[in-house]
Parts: structure tokens; C-alpha cells; sequence
């Protein structure tokens, strides 16, 4: 099988829609499972009490909203590097999902601050990069959407996309390099894990739920972006002509 | 089982504001993003379908 073949806006609209579906039901699971763990099997922190369950949402939130910036880039650089539209496509339809998920991820973080540190919001180097990543993702979505013709929109989002990727592993490190009110790393790769086993397992089974969320809302937006930009192509016509027809 | 019954669920320690507050924003941001989807897609096939129409006379 050759997945180039894949990188054709004509033959990736069927198979997004035949993989989207897949993905829906693979993150209702997970976020069943994962919040089943979180509210019913996840012990009360020794120290925070019960407050402390909202990690669960709020690092997977965090974790999703850099993951996706990061893609964002990737397929920016794709799409300068080799003028793949499809690569334009994918990124535009990350945007507001990526953006949704970092909006979470502050908004959970002002209410677990307030009641831990007694502030809704401090000007740390994580929360200030963490809301910088926010303007990236609302600058870019504003700046693709604002330009009328969409090659150069494309290109003017693929150039915020990869100078703003700076700003991620200043997130991910800016409680190591700077002295955060933030704590640091909730999970490590080199260090013996520091949570109860059911809580890291929470988490991770709702990591895998915005993994699976993402894949699911990103592939379906891609199918209407792709259908608007190839409407002049003969398959997009008849796709049109079939689907618009049983609306 | 950690809660001896729904109240004490509800109330999270005393936190159910903050914990409630961040679970309940998210599930309607999440809900909203996936109505706003199946909308987009719906209007924007409408809107190409009848730009092909107008196109075809």
C-alpha cells in the first residue's frame, strides 16, 4: 500500500469519514473508563483533599493543547516544504480543537489555583505561556480566517504556526527553568511515579480520551474544509451534487 | 467505595464549586465543539450544493 496515495485531498475525504466514527466511540470509552477511575476508584489526596480531581482533566487538557500545536507545525512545514494542500487543510482543521483544549486547560487551572494557592490566576511562567499559546491559536485562526485568498492564508497560518512552536517547550520546561508557583512534571519517564497507581492510570486513560477526541473532531472538520477548497475538482462536484441532494 | 453517599459526591470535600465548575465548563465546550461541527458541515454542504445549482442553469 502506498500512503502517499493518502496525501490526495480526493482519496483522504472517504477515508477520514470512514475513520472518524471509529475514533468518536474510542473516546467516549476511554472517557467513561477514565472518569469512572477519576471520581470512583481514585483515592482522596493526602494533602489537597478532594480538589485534586480535577488534574484529570486539566492535564490531558494541557498535555492535548501543546500536543496539537506541535502537529500544527509539523504539517505547516509539509505543506511550505512540499505545497501539499492537504498539509494547509490539516492544520487549519487542529485550530479550534487545539484551542479548546488549552482554553480547558486554563480555565481548569484558574479553579484548582484559587482554592490551592488562594488565586485564580498568577503571572507564572507556565500560566503566562500557557496563555500565550492561547493567543497563538486564536491569532492563527483569526489571521487563516481573515484572508481572502486561501493560498496566502495558508501560508501566513503555516508561518505563525511554526514560529509559535517556540512557545511550547517553553511551556513544558518553564517550571524547570523558572521558579513557578506551578509544580512541576506530573509525570515523568526517568523518575518512579509519584501518584497512587489509579490516579496516573486515570489520567492516562483520559489522555487517550483527547487523543481520540481530537483525531475524531479534526478529521470530520477536514472533510468540510476539503470539500469547500476542492469544489471546482469533478469528484467534489458530484459529492456535493449526491450529498446536498438528501439534505 | 469512597463516598458514603451522593451529597457527600456532590460536594467534593467542600470543593464541588471548583471541581464541578471545571468538569462542567469542559463537557459543554466539548459538547458545543461537536454541535458546531455537524452544523458547519451541514450549512456548508447546503451552501456549495446550491452555488452547484446556480452553476448549472
Amino acid at each position: 500500500m502506498n500512503i502517499f496515495r493518502y496525501s490526495s485531498p480526493q482519496t483522504f475525504y472517504p477515508l477520514a469519514g470512514r475513520m472518524a466514527p471509529w475514533f468518536g466511540v474510542a473516546a467516549a470509552l476511554c472517557a467513561l473508563a477514565g472518569l469512572y477511575l477519576a471520581f470512583f476508584a481514585a483515592p482522596t489526596d493526602a494533602v489537597q483533599g478532594e480538589v485534586y480531581r480535577i488534574i484529570f482533566i486539566h492535564v490531558p487538557a494541557a498535555w492535548m493543547s501543546m500536543f496539537i500545536y506541535v502537529v500544527m507545525a509539523f504539517w505547516s512545514a509539509i505543506g511550505l516544504g512540499l505545497g501539499t494542500r492537504l498539509s494547509f487543510y490539516m492544520t487549519q482543521a487542529l485550530a479550534p480543537t487545539g484551542a479548546l483544549f488549552c482554553f480547558i486547560a486554563l480555565w481548569t487551572g484558574a479553579l484548582w489555583g484559587r482554592p490551592t494557592w488562594g488565586a485564580y490566576w498568577v503571572w507564572d511562567a507556565r500560566l503566562t505561556s500557557q496563555l500565550l499559546l492561547q493567543f497563538l491559536y486564536f491569532g492563527f485562526i483569526g489571521l487563516t480566517r481573515s484572508i481572502e485568498d486561501p493560498r496566502r492564508a495558508d501560508r501566513a497560518g503555516a508561518i505563525i504556526a511554526l514560529v509559535g512552536v517556540v512557545n511550547v517547550p517553553i511551556i513544558y520546561f518553564s517550571v524547570k527553568w523558572w521558579n513557578t508557583l506551578h509544580q512541576g512534571a506530573s509525570v515523568s519517564m526517568t523518575k518512579a511515579p509519584s501518584m497512587a497507581t489509579t490516579m496516573l492510570l486515570g489520567m492516562l486513560i483520559l489522555a487517550f480520551a483527547a487523543w481520540f477526541y481530537s483525531l475524531a473532531v479534526t478529521l470530520s472538520r477536514v472533510r468540510s474544509i476539503i470539500l469547500e477548497r476542492e469544489r471546482h475538482t469533478d469528484w467534489a462536484q458530484s459529492e456535493i451534487a449526491e450529498k446536498g441532494a438528501a439534505l | 467505595m469512597i463516598w458514603n453517599s451522593w451529597a457527600n459526591f456532590f460536594a467534593m470535600g467542600g470543593r464541588g464549586f471548583y471541581v464541578w465548575g471545571s468538569y462542567g465548563v469542559s463537557a459543554v465546550l466539548i459538547v458545543a465543539e461537536v454541535w458546531l461541527l455537524a452544523r458547519r458541515r451541514k450549512t456548508s454542504l447546503q451552501r456549495l450544493y446550491r452555488l452547484q445549482q446556480l452553476e448549472k442553469d
